[in-house]
């Protein structure tokens, strides 16, 4: 009967939003991946390269040092995963309903809009052997030099693996926090405690077997940026040699054209090395289940988890204190004038260096803020327009929609952006600002989707029903009705679509080929010089735009509905 | 305001439910077959879950429907002599009232009621006009400005019944809407939207599971099946 319904223009194109939205989003990945291969087995003409051979892998697998660059790239992105989520599933059995939650997940939730590159620093910043942490205890010890002692780009990438679990552990929680609602998580978690179960084990029995399969594919797109990461490796990885993505990038920037093959060949050896990651991972799940199911079946109680339940909090407070640190020790060195060991500030403050480049910033500002506004409006207008079609045709999409959303997420970016700079250049778009803009959008469509379909499918749909039978068309209901109540819900979308696309390094390094200077391209770039008081700048400018994006999602709703206290209901994030 | 008071006898013949069926998943949730002349209130009277609502929302066009929802639907819904099948929510004139006032949160009073008004009604001070009417008529003067969260429950089921009532519809349909109000308060509106319903002349379908809305409407009780 639905077909019989008079339906105007914008209604009829409506239906072709989802395919759209998911074309956008996939299409790149594909064509990226097979532009990747083709060179991968010496296939690139503009190279000089028309035929097939096995020679790249040939040079890939006498590369020094390879299998260290694998094993590093397998174990960090293996072990930070398992850390961050059993951390994250830690605090949650031990605090979940109580005050202690409420406020972790306060402190924690402003991570998630800082770049991972920002974080990175900050953390380099405290950890290193001039850091504030030894110069905190060199004021006590009495040590008038740095130790000799290696923190930084440490062989086996202790600290880059510190990086990524401070990084996301925010992510890993507000994705549980999704999932706690649908897994009927508080009644559980009750029904456990009557049982005579502690919290903690209560929780982990009963209530993290339901939440899991939820979590599953953002687990999986941790596991996956993990074991491909570079910019978080080049700037607190081991170097000699480094993780296999970084070295990928060497050889992709190698002013010889001909490593580009050997590059190639190593962007689809990282592919399998992420396959592979997920594979021993599921196999993990497996085990984990099997054993779970005894365990749980066991009967055994386990009331007395205090210690437990202070170490998840410990770990959660370090996490947030270890990330806003950092963030203050980028804001002071950019401003540190002299500052020698082990003096906790500098003795003298200057601006000069933010006068020196204030130009440059103005510039590398609006770069990033056109890309970053152009992308996310684009992801904005499609992601409502497929929720609105969702709504019109009461079809709500299933399983695998959610993993092709998920898609682009859980392919290491290095195995398909030298194939889709091939692919644009193939095309005459090469590093242009449209390219950049589309290859921001397969990154941030997702986390704008994510983060847009919760609050609207949960408004209520008397809203809408009321409203057309009050005569107004299914246009006027969604500008009239639907979008206002989702104000808040859009401006948050928003600021995380703009700290997502202002995150992003690699894209816009590779597809912009050097013509987009934005604040993480910039502030990467610094990271091998060392310049602490340039790295602070560049650092803090990576958060201006997203805190300033959270800032407005929080501020326009407040004043515009100053006067409607029920936009308050609606107004939550 | 005419064409509400005195419904025009020539074409106002009611609500009629020609053996309307509702099916899901092959599980038969009504089959009615039923005249509701112009300011006759019919009680639908049926333990929840047996479909009333589908039946409204089936009225209203806006009962999901195809496959993915599983809803089968049979029989004609006629108002006034004209067949609503096929017509899209919006053109059909039939207004609606949940057991939730589902003001809109963003707009004023005022707003909410001008947001009813139909666009064919022209001119600020003529809409400006019918809305304060209204809202006299509902005992609210002077309320056009204020914010719905700040009214009591009593206030807002008024507003949301003027709310129908502006929007010109030629029948009305009430989903168990008192179920949330408190006792006293209940008798109150119960007779204002029901002296409303029977002033304008506009066929009423009311579903609940109270007995009491049932016997405080006077008029027919039928159940679903």
């Amino acid at each position: 009967m639905a077909e019989t319904l008079r339906r105007g223009p914008i209604d009829s194109m409506l239906r072709f939003f989802p395919a759209f939205t998911l074309i956008l989003m996939i299409g790149p990945v594909c064509a990226g991946l097979i532009g990747t291969m083709l060179p991968a087995f010496g296939y690139l003409p503009a190279l000089g390269g028309d035929g097939i051979s096995i020679d790249p892998w040939r040079d890939l697998l006498l590369q020094p040092g390879l299998a260290i660059s694998v094993r590093l790239s397998l174990v960090n992105g293996l072990v930070a995963t398992l850390i961050s989520l059993s951390l994250v599933m830690l605090f949650c059995a031990a605090w979940q309903g109580t005050k202690v939650f409420v406020v972790m997940q306060r402190l924690l939730s402003p991570i998630l809009s800082v770049p991972h590159a920002a974080a990175a620093f900050g953390l380099a910043f405290l950890i290193a052997p001039s850091g504030w942490i030894v110069r905190a205890v060199a004021l006590f010890a009495g040590w008038d030099r740095p130790p000799d002692i290696v923190t930084l780009h440490d062989p086996m990438g202790i600290a880059l693996i510190a990086g990524l679990v401070a990084k996301e552990i925010p992510f890993l929680l507000l994705m549980t926090l999704a999932a706690l609602p649908q897994a009927d998580a508080d009644r559980t978690r009750q029904v456990a405690l009557t049982f005579g179960y502690g919290r903690v084990v209560g929780w982990l029995k009963a209530v993290f077997p339901r939440i899991y399969p939820q979590i599953r594919l953002p687990v999986l797109a941790v596991l996956a940026y993990s074991t491909s990461v570079v910019d978080v490796a080049m700037i607190l990885g081991p170097t000699t040699p480094a993780p296999l993505a970084v070295r990928i990038l060497g050889w992709l920037s190698d002013p010889d054209l001909s490593h580009r093959f050997l590059a190639s060949a190593g962007a689809m050896l990282q592919l399998i090395l992420v396959l592979v990651a997920m594979a021993i991972w599921r196999a993990g799940e497996t085990l984990a289940g099997f054993w779970g199911r005894i365990w749980a079946e066991g009967g055994m109680r386990a009331q007395g988890d205090g210690a437990i339940r202070s170490f998840s909090a410990g770990a959660a407070v370090l996490t947030a204190t270890v990330v806003f640190l950092g963030l203050a020790s980028l804001l002071v060195w950019s401003f540190a004038g002299y500052w020698s060991f082990p003096e906790f500030l500098p003795r003298s403050f200057s601006l000069h260096l933010w006068m020196r480049e204030y130009d440059m910033l103005g510039a590398i500002l609006g770069t990033t803020l056109v890309i970053a506004v152009l992308s996310v409006m684009v992801a904005i207008a499609l992601v409502l327009g497929c929720l609105e079609n969702e709504t019109r045709r009461f079809q709500i999409p299933g399983q695998g929609v959610m993993f092709l959303i998920y898609l682009p997420l859980l392919m290491p970016q290095i195995s398909f952006m030298f194939g889709l700079q091939v692919f644009f250049t193939g095309i005459g778009l090469e590093r242009t600002l449209i390219s950049v803009v589309i290859v921001h959008l397969i990154f941030v469509l997702p986390y704008v989707f994510l983060s847009l379909a919760d609050p609207f499918r949960a408004l209520d749909p008397r809203y809408g029903q009321t409203a057309l039978c009050l005569g107004a068309s299914p246009a006027r209901v969604f500008w009239g009705v639907r979008l206002p109540l989702l104000t808040r819900a859009v401006l948050t979308a928003f600021a995380v679509g703009l700290a997502v696309s202002v995150g992003q390094y690699l894209p816009t390094l590779l597809i912009g080929a050097g013509r987009f200077a934005t604040v993480t391209t910039e502030a990467v770039a610094l990271a091998s010089g060392g310049d602490r008081r340039m790295i602070g700048i560049y650092g803090l400018l990576q958060m201006i735009l997203p805190f300033a994006g959270f800032a407005l999602a929080l501020l326009i709703p407040a004043v515009v509905f100053r006067h409607r206290r029920g936009m308050a209901d609606h107004n939550r994030i | 305001m005419s064409r509400n008071l005195s419904p025009d006898n020539t074409t106002a013949s009611g609500l009629e439910l020609r053996r309307v069926s509702i099916r899901l998943n092959g599980r038969v949730l009504v089959d009615i077959d039923i005249e509701i002349k112009p300011g006759e209130i019919v009680t639908l009277m049926g333990p929840s879950g047996s479909g009333k609502s589908s039946l409204l929302a089936h009225i209203c066009g806006t009962l999901p429907s195809g496959n993915a929802a599983g809803f089968e639907v049979g029989g004609q819904v006629v108002l006034n002599g004209t067949s609503l099948d096929g017509l899209a929510p919006q053109d059909r004139h039939v207004g609606i009232l949940f057991q939730d006032d589902l003001l809109f949160p963003h707009l004023s009073v005022g707003g909410n009621l001008a947001f009813a008004l139909p666009s064919t009604i022209r001119g600020r001070d003529e809409r400006q006009k019918r809305i304060d009417e209204a809202l006299e008529s509902a005992g609210l003067d002077g309320f056009a400005d204020r914010d719905p969260a700040t009214l009591s429950g009593g206030q807002r089921a008024r507003v949301a019944l003027m709310r129908v009532l502006l929007s010109e519809p030629n029948a009305l349909l009430l989903d168990e809407p008192f179920s949330k109000l408190d006792t006293e308060l209940r008798d109150q509106i119960r007779t204002f939207v029901f002296d409303q319903a029977r002033l304008r002349g506009l066929p009423t379908l009311m579903v609940t599971h109270d007995p009491d809305d049932g016997a405080a409407a006077g008029g027919r009780i039928v159940n679903p099946v």
